[in-house]
């Protein structure tokens, strides 16, 4: 945009990118130096990657990834196959009660599964899925967010291609797979960002429903090993903790672009 | 939502029957994913409210009592506690987190040198798990030892316990979400800068107003949806976000932190009792249900006027 910078907004810019970043690196710091260095900050302190070492030993870290990355496959499979279904249902039919179904799929973006923990938990009880994976992912299968995302993109797709399809022979399911899908991809990949984003970082329903190690994601695994009552030291905190977030924090930093723009167009309504 | 139905011109080349094979497909395509919102939405919200009239015995079993539930509710301290803690925590996080997202978002909308490196900075604490997040800032606030209290140290002040003093333990929260929140918001209003024409602010620099005075009477009116759409939407984030209390404090100290679906979770999973939970839920589902319809209030408006 147009415009020159006056220096001291320049100045006030970068200052707030310092502070908005010191948390991140002090976290690197702490995790890559011995537990002496964890507060003093001296340019000679020694590097280490023992405190990694360390961490991975005292907590199954390697299950907690293990456990994250089925748990967010999962989800997100089941999250587009639904989510493309009744979006294509909504998109492409003109039937009696769409309106009121719609509404009740919307409903969902207000009172997320996050808030209906008690509830939630009864079901999976009644399932028999406590402490598995599945019952994680179970309440979040269906996206409100997604069904409404990929709606509005289906709505844009010209009727022509669709009639062409249908000329040719193509069935509802053909068409869906033949000219929507193909048509919605920058859809699907904004949405499959932020889908594992947040379920990546998802915590308290996974804390309610998971208690042993063949279950809990990263994230509970980080919070179990972390509490105070552990007496484990900062320094292996940290790096437990840069282990958690690593994952993300590298796709983020490598798709840093496709990450931002996905936000954006996943907030535009 | 526009609602124009765009396949409607085709219908009636079809015969009669062609309604009804439309319906009978669209539900099959919404099947699924109807199972699991009534499964895990539509259900627990009619079951919460059941439930919110019942009371859990010592044994675990449940009996009605009608309003009892809501009777104690309304006596019990924590409850009040929790909800005016959830007040003050939207209060200190939504307009100073909005405001320094505008700010952020005015500042990587311009040809600034490192552009690149600022959208980075401001919006990675984002993509950060909040309980990652939360250890991370725990350490700036352990008392003596932490960054903080080193910092205080530097300047001959003693220690202070942070999180441990029902004064501070709130600000200090507060502080560490608005961080988290800040780049999120940013990110909408980016999106929303870069879709106003820069015709507007060209002409208002030709007339010679000043930039402070092209915002104000400009750019900010003509984001106003954006800040409506951002505040709604933290506004809900303020019920729903309290990882980071079971990590650094717990609600404490004395319940000085305590929000109110970290108090749904400790009542059903710490205390047992999921009849009062769920009484509990049903005031934060009525406060959902609230924003739920100044948003669609709102979004009915600007689909009517723009």
């Amino acid at each position: 945009m147009n415009g020159r910078t006056h220096p001291i907004e320049a100045i006030a810019a970068w200052l707030l990118a310092l502070l908005w970043l010191a948390p991140l690196v002090y976290a690197f710091w702490s995790a890559l130096h011995p537990a002496a260095y964890a507060t003093s900050f001296s340019l000679s302190a020694p590097w280490t990657l023992e405190n990694f070492a360390r961490a991975w030993q005292q907590a199954p870290f390697g299950r907690y990834y293990l456990n994250t990355i089925v748990l967010v496959v999962i989800i997100l499979i089941g999250q587009l196959v639904l989510s493309t279904l009744a979006a294509y249902a909504f998109a492409r039919f003109t039937f009696r009660g769409s309106g009121i179904a719609f509404a009740l799929v919307l409903l969902q973006l207000m009172i997320m599964p996050d808030v209906l923990i008690v509830e939630n938990y009864r079901m999976i009880g009644k399932l028999g899925l406590l402490d598995t994976i599945p019952a994680i992912a179970l309440p979040y299968l269906a996206s409100a967010f997604g069904i409404f995302l990929l709606r509005q993109t289906f709505k844009s797709v010209p009727q022509e291609l669709v009639e062409a399809a249908r000329v040719e022979g193509a069935g509802p399911l053909q068409i869906l797979w033949k000219v929507y899908v193909p048509l919605a991809r920058p859809t699907y990949v904004a949405f499959g960002l932020v889908s594992v984003s947040y379920h990546w970082n998802n915590f308290l329903w996974p804390l309610i429903v998971t208690n042993s190690v063949e279950s809990r994601p990263l994230t509970v695994g980080l919070a179990v090993f972390g509490a105070p009552e552990t007496g484990v030291d900062w320094s292996i905190i940290t790096a437990a903790t840069v282990m958690t977030m690593a994952p993300l924090l590298i796709a983020f930093l490598l798709f840093q672009r496709q990450f931002v723009q996905s936000f954006m167009r996943a907030g535009i309504r | 939502m526009t609602d124009q139905a765009v396949t409607a011109p085709v219908a009636p080349r079809r015969p009669r029957s062609h309604a009804w094979w439309n319906a009978v497909n669209a539900w099959l395509l919404l099947l699924p994913a109807f199972v699991l919102l009534i499964a895990f939405t539509h259900y627990p919200i009619l079951a919460t409210i059941r439930h919110s009239f019942f009371l859990t015995r010592r044994n675990g079993t449940e009996v009605f009592v009608g309003s009892e539930s809501y009777q104690s509710m309304a006596a019990d301290p924590i409850f009040w506690k929790a909800l005016v803690n959830n007040f003050w925590f939207a209060l200190g996080t939504i307009p100073t987190s909005i405001t320094l997202a505008l700010l952020m978002a005015i500042w990587v909308n311009r040809n600034m040198r490192g552009r690149g490196f600022l959208r980075l900075a401001f919006f990675t604490p984002t993509v950060l798990p909040m309980i990652a997040v939360a250890n991370i800032w725990l350490f700036f606030y352990t008392p003596d030892y932490g960054l903080l209290d080193q910092l205080r140290g530097a300047f001959g002040l003693a220690g202070w316990n942070w999180l441990g003093d029902p004064s501070t333990v709130m600000g200090c929260l507060i502080v560490m979400v608005i961080w988290k929140e800040a780049g999120f918001f940013m990110i909408f209003y980016l999106a929303a800068l870069q879709q106003l024409s820069p015709d507007l602010e060209e002409a208002a620099a030709v007339e010679g107003a000043s930039r402070w005075y092209t915002f104000r009477r400009i750019t900010f009116p003509l984001l106003m949806p954006t800040t409506l759409f951002v505040a709604i939407n933290a506004v809900i984030n303020s019920f729903k976000l309290v990882d980071h209390l079971v990590i650094m404090t717990k609600g404490g100290p004395n319940n000085a932190s305590t929000l109110l679906l970290y108090y749904i979770y400790e009542v059903a999973f710490t205390f047992q009792d999921s009849a009062y939970a769920a009484t509990l839920t049903v005031v934060l589902l009525i406060l959902l249900s609230t924003v739920a319809l100044i948003k669609f209030g709102y979004l009915d408006r600007r689909i009517h006027y723009q």
